[in-house]
């Protein structure tokens, strides 16, 4: 089914104010299937009708309800399993030696959808613990979508989400089955992460000062002039030896010049030495 | 290239399977069976084995621990890929020598992860 320019412009803005994300025409195909779901859910009978409630305005959670059916969601434990070994190999090695003196690491999963990248770090601390003993490890992870970020933190998993990349000896170690083919996460792991929603154009979380942020296969979602805000305010967030994590198919060349390609991690990258001093995290 | 024996009565299953290894560079045998799997295995050694529970004749268990008595070096690797998706079953497999584990229904994403786990796409 064909969705009209006016309803896209209608969604487009709205997710465009909530998120910064745009809602390119390319992408139209998309809209009419992810929230068909909706439409009937709410007994509306058309998009039509659904796009007239929300720019009508009086009802914000329908409005919440569309912008988490636009978000991709997408999403899977050690998603890019090699990007995961460079991280967690040679630029954790490197970090783990800078913070000798003060043991304390702050990861941020920016963009961490329903969880499964914070929670695969967790896990992998958590299999760890001689080696991090006496370490204050930190684990904030937000997202825009109110949806995602409860799931997030309520660690219930689908049993098709549970087996995406997670080895089996994982999954029956960290996780608990129940009722309906769910998989619930353990409370040790849920405990390591702290969950946030926040757009990635608003504030960094606290404590700032990440010395790993992964951000990954969010920022194709907007525009150029948005991904440079964006690029901004991981620099500002992340340590000076900072490292960042992009998806496996993105780049900061030509992109922004707040951040460098590590010469010894293939895929991850470092703040530019001459970026912008780190700024106050969000209280 | 890898190769994988894909073990299961379904022909469909058996077809969907193959579609997604063959995309991702994989020969891929057939068999309906435990007893048909073990004759292929004789025949070649996969690299891989994608094995369902329940079949007639012989079972992916009985399968499994014939394969692992098997003076065989080295093993292929076994990925279950079951209807059988609780628990115990999952730890009953592991014990038995399974490598890895796939509740089906599965993916395209679901079943290269496994392959990538046990260190074979």
């Amino acid at each position: 089914m064909e969705v009209s320019e006016a309803a896209i412009r209608v969604l487009g803005s709205l997710l465009g104010a909530r998120t910064g994300q745009q809602l390119a025409m390319s992408r139209s195909w998309r809209i009419h299937t992810v929230l068909q779901s909706l439409v009937r859910e709410r007994g509306l009978g058309s998009l039509d009708r659904l796009v007239h409630a929300v720019a009508a305005g009086g009802e914000p959670e329908l409005a919440d309800a569309v912008v988490d059916a636009l978000l991709n969601n997408e999403t899977s434990f050690y998603r890019d399993r090699t990007s995961f070994e460079q991280l967690l190999g040679p630029a954790l090695a490197r970090l783990e030696e800078a913070r000798a003196r003060t043991r304390r690491l702050s990861i941020w999963s920016a963009g961490c959808s329903t969880g499964q990248e914070a929670y695969s770090l967790a896990m992998w601390f958590a299999e760890r613990k001689s080696r991090w003993a006496g370490w204050t490890i930190e684990i904030v992870a937000s997202d825009v979508s109110r949806a995602a970020v409860e799931q997030a933190r309520g660690g219930l998993y689908s049993q098709f989400e549970v087996q995406r990349g997670l080895p089996v000896t994982q999954m029956m170690r960290w996780f608990e089955e129940r009722p309906g083919a769910n998989w619930q996460i353990s409370d040790e792991l849920r405990a390591m992460v702290r969950f946030e929603m926040r757009s990635l154009i608003d504030a960094p979380p606290a404590p700032g000062r990440f010395d790993i942020i992964l951000c990954r296969n969010v920022l194709l979602y907007f525009a150029e002039p948005v991904r440079r805000t964006v690029f901004s305010r991981l620099a500002e967030a992340a340590a000076e030896d900072g490292v960042l994590m992009l998806g496996a198919g993105e780049t900061v060349i030509g992109q922004t010049r707040a951040f460098v390609s590590d010469p010894d991690c293939r895929g991850l990258y470092l703040r530019h030495p001459e970026a912008m001093a780190p700024c106050r995290a969000a209280s | 290239m890898k190769s994988c024996l894909v073990v299961d009565d379904s022909k469909v299953i058996r077809k969907v399977a193959r579609h997604i290894l063959e995309t991702l560079n994989f020969t891929v045998e057939e068999a309906g069976d435990g007893r048909e799997a073990l004759a292929r295995c004789e025949e070649h050694m996969p690299d891989v084995v994608l094995l369902d529970w329940n079949m007639p004749v012989m079972g992916g268990m009985e399968f499994l621990r014939t394969l692992r008595q098997r003076d065989i070096e080295p093993q292929p690797k076994v990925v279950f890929c079951t209807t059988e998706n609780d628990a115990a079953h999952i730890r009953a497999a592991i014990d038995a020598g399974a490598d890895e584990y796939v509740m089906k229904p599965f993916d395209r994403e679901t079943l290269e992860s496994k392959l990538q786990i046990v260190g074979v796409a």
